[in-house]
């Protein structure tokens, strides 16, 4: 169930739009949140001097708050983990985003994990394409994402922290679904060449399964927004 | 230092190289460089060269207490640094996100997919386990580190040798390299990661591609595969769209690699501890005698060069003729042999810094006389033999003499059309005057 909240706050400087997603995996619990802050001014954030002439930037920060596992997390941003993961959304959002449309602007996408329970990076990738939906920048497609795993000879799609943490091989997979292009594919744990496709597969059938109801969801949002305008 | 960039033209020639098909040093797509594995005299040391990318890997052990929630587990830890002698672009506090994309796709192969069995590092439960530390310095970037960090890195842990420990009850006794043979790490299979570049939006393929091709690259795809064709980890990268049946093509690619670059691995483990055994020289320092380390060897690039003859004539044919200036030179000119390895084709063409000349000399006139003092004091030599030059009639004199016999050509023959009606005033008004207003700022820069 993804609830979709849309807030846009006041005037920052120059008239940024601030959208909240917030993606929430009923019953098990993994709650992702995605702040965007849309380029609707070519200002640069921080350091001009590393505005692309032809594109935009897109800086992606990655942050699990300290109560969003079982134990309390000592180092919610600044590890190695939390980077990387920031890298590969940015790669995902890079690839999806039409930057081209934005010159020498950046666009930030902050994502915050509050509840995880497994396939964190799936529901960073779902709730940051709400987001980044909301506010209105041009994507070139819905970015699904799902993970995957290979237990006892069956595929299983969207782990959990157990079967994450049982050891098995796990799949992420970033999907644009109406070209079936993967965006990222991230694999760990041994998984024998064979399964590979098996494992392919499921991941990315349970990521069209995310985009029907990501499509629901904005749909929704638009045709309630539209009536609460009046149009 | 930053980071040259690469020029447009370097960047197409190496595309529409790589589209039809060839690479710069003349390997196949799915060809790897060569590689040399060189082990020091410690073990648990060695050096890969993958083409002329070079990593160390070095391996130390130690006794500490274990993780909390894995108290029967020994501790891995895998570190790569990317030492600023690899590349000028490497500086202590610039490569950070190459350094963390590197260090985390490497712990990712080598840690989450149990090469090393960490149970057998255990030696007192709860209390004391063993800690293996592996550390990668990247010596020289030719592209592609993260294939020569695996396979560094797997080597070193193959080679390494920790001291002998034994438990009596709750005695554990450590023995030193003297009193008992070191002990190898028990190593279940040895992953080793395979790097495709992908060009052209996922076109064109390359495998272990060269430095220059990973500039030009669209993404990365790294398989991490062991020789058993278990898959250890995937990693994309770059922002390239990929389908599955690329993914899928890749990873039969890399399988193929694997073995071979596991048989490899294999054969300079074994002539190393055979050198060992017999009691031979080891180390780095027997591998210099035979030049493999210090020097860098250009090997003959093995390029196809069957067609070349046939392609030189279509080139030339298609060829613009030359145009006619040089047409008539080469008539009516002959070479002229100076000494042998010196020739002379004709005398050039007509020199045309007498009109550069004159529309420094105009500008001089209008910029001021503050900023044009600087001008002045620099161009003055220049501005001496070059008028001279300019002026088809004068005799030629070249000299950088500064002897204040200087004769100024007024140019008086074709100030620029574009130039105003105000400028070419000043220049009328200022010949009187030129000679004097030089002559004494001269005087000042001196």
């Amino acid at each position: 169930m993804a609830v979709l909240q849309s807030r846009k706050a006041g005037d920052g400087e120059g008239g940024e739009g601030k959208v909240v997603a917030c993606w929430d995996v009923g019953g098990r619990g993994r709650k992702g949140l995605a702040h965007v802050f849309s380029p609707t001014l070519p200002q640069i954030r921080g350091s001009r001097a590393r505005a692309l002439p032809d594109r935009a930037l897109v800086n992606c920060q990655y942050s699990s708050a300290t109560f969003s596992t079982g134990e309390r997390k000592r180092r919610p941003h600044g590890d190695r983990k939390s980077c990387e993961m920031g890298l590969q959304l940015r790669q995902t959002f890079e690839a999806a985003i039409l930057t081209q449309l934005h010159p020498r602007s950046q666009i930030d996408i902050y994502v915050q994990v509050l509840q995880a329970d497994g396939g964190t990076y799936a529901a960073c990738v779902n709730a940051a394409t709400l987001a980044v939906l909301d506010a209105g920048i041009p994507m070139r497609d819905f970015v699904c994402a799902c993970s995957a795993g290979f237990v006892d000879g069956t595929a299983l799609a969207d782990l959990s922290h157990v079967e994450e943490a049982a050891g098995g091989p796990q799949l992420a997979l970033a999907l644009l679904p109406a070209s079936g292009q993967i965006a990222l594919l991230e694999m760990d744990a041994r998984l024998h060449e064979d399964h590979l496709e098996q494992v392919l597969e499921a991941a990315a059938w349970a990521s069209r399964d995310v985009h029907t109801v990501l499509d629901r969801v904005v749909r929704q949002h638009v045709q309630e927004a539209s009536v609460l305008l009046g149009d | 230092m930053k980071e040259t960039p690469l020029s447009n033209c370097e960047r197409r020639f190496l595309l529409r190289a790589i589209e039809e098909k060839k690479r710069l040093d003349g390997r196949q797509t799915y060809d790897y460089r060569n590689i040399k594995i060189s082990f020091g005299t410690d073990y648990g040391c060695c050096i890969v060269e993958l083409g002329k990318t070079r990593v160390l890997g070095q391996v130390s052990c130690e006794l500490v207490s274990p993780k909390l929630n894995r108290a029967t587990e020994g501790i891995l830890f895998f570190n790569l640094e990317l030492s600023q002698m690899a590349a000028p672009a490497f500086e202590p506090g610039r490569q950070s996100d190459l350094l963390v994309k590197l260090n985390r796709l490497l712990e990712r192969c080598l840690r989450n997919s149990k090469c090393i069995d960490t149970e057998s590092l255990c030696v007192v439960a709860g209390e004391k386990v063993w800690q293996i530390r592996v550390d990668l310095h990247l010596l020289n970037h030719d592209g592609n580190i993260i294939d020569a960090a695996s396979i560094a890195a797997i080597v070193a842990l193959c080679h390494f040798r920790r001291p002998d420990v034994s438990v009596q009850g709750d005695e554990v006794t450590l023995y030193t390299l003297e009193e008992r043979d070191p002990v190898p790490l028990s190593i279940h299979h040895m992953p080793i990661c395979v790097s495709f570049a992908f060009f052209q939006q996922g076109t064109y393929l390359l495998v272990d591609p060269s430095e220059r091709e990973e500039r030009v690259m669209d993404g990365l795809l790294v398989i991490a595969m062991n020789k058993h064709r278990e898959i250890c980890t995937i990693q994309s990268s770059g922002g390239i769209m990929l389908l599955k049946d690329q993914v899928l093509r890749c990873s039969k690619i890399a399988g193929v690699k694997v073995v071979e670059i596991t048989e490899l691995i294999q054969k300079a483990l074994e002539n190393d501890q055979k050198v060992r055994k017999e009691g031979g020289k080891f180390g780095f320092a027997e591998s210099m005698a035979n030049q493999r380390i210090t020097a860098f060897k250009m090997e003959k690039a093995p390029i196809d060069t069957s067609d070349v003859e046939e392609k030189a004539e279509e080139i030339i044919s298609e060829a613009e003729p030359p145009s006619e200036v040089f047409l008539n030179l080469l008539s009516v000119s002959k070479p002229v042999l100076w000494t042998p390895g010196t020739a002379q084709i004709g005398e050039g063409i007509e020199n045309s810094w007498g009109h550069l000349e004159d529309s420094e000399k105009e500008d001089e006139d209008e910029g001021g006389s503050d900023e044009a003092t600087i001008l002045d004091g620099m161009k003055m030599d220049t501005g001496v033999e070059v008028s001279n030059i300019g002026s088809q009639d004068a005799p030629i004199v070249l000299s950088d003499s500064e002897e204040e016999e200087m004769i100024i050509l007024e140019p008086d023959k074709n100030p620029k059309k574009i130039r105003t009606q105000t400028i070419s005033a000043t220049q009328v008004k200022a010949p009187s005057k030129k000679p004097v207003k030089k002559r004494k700022k001269k005087r000042a820069a001196n």
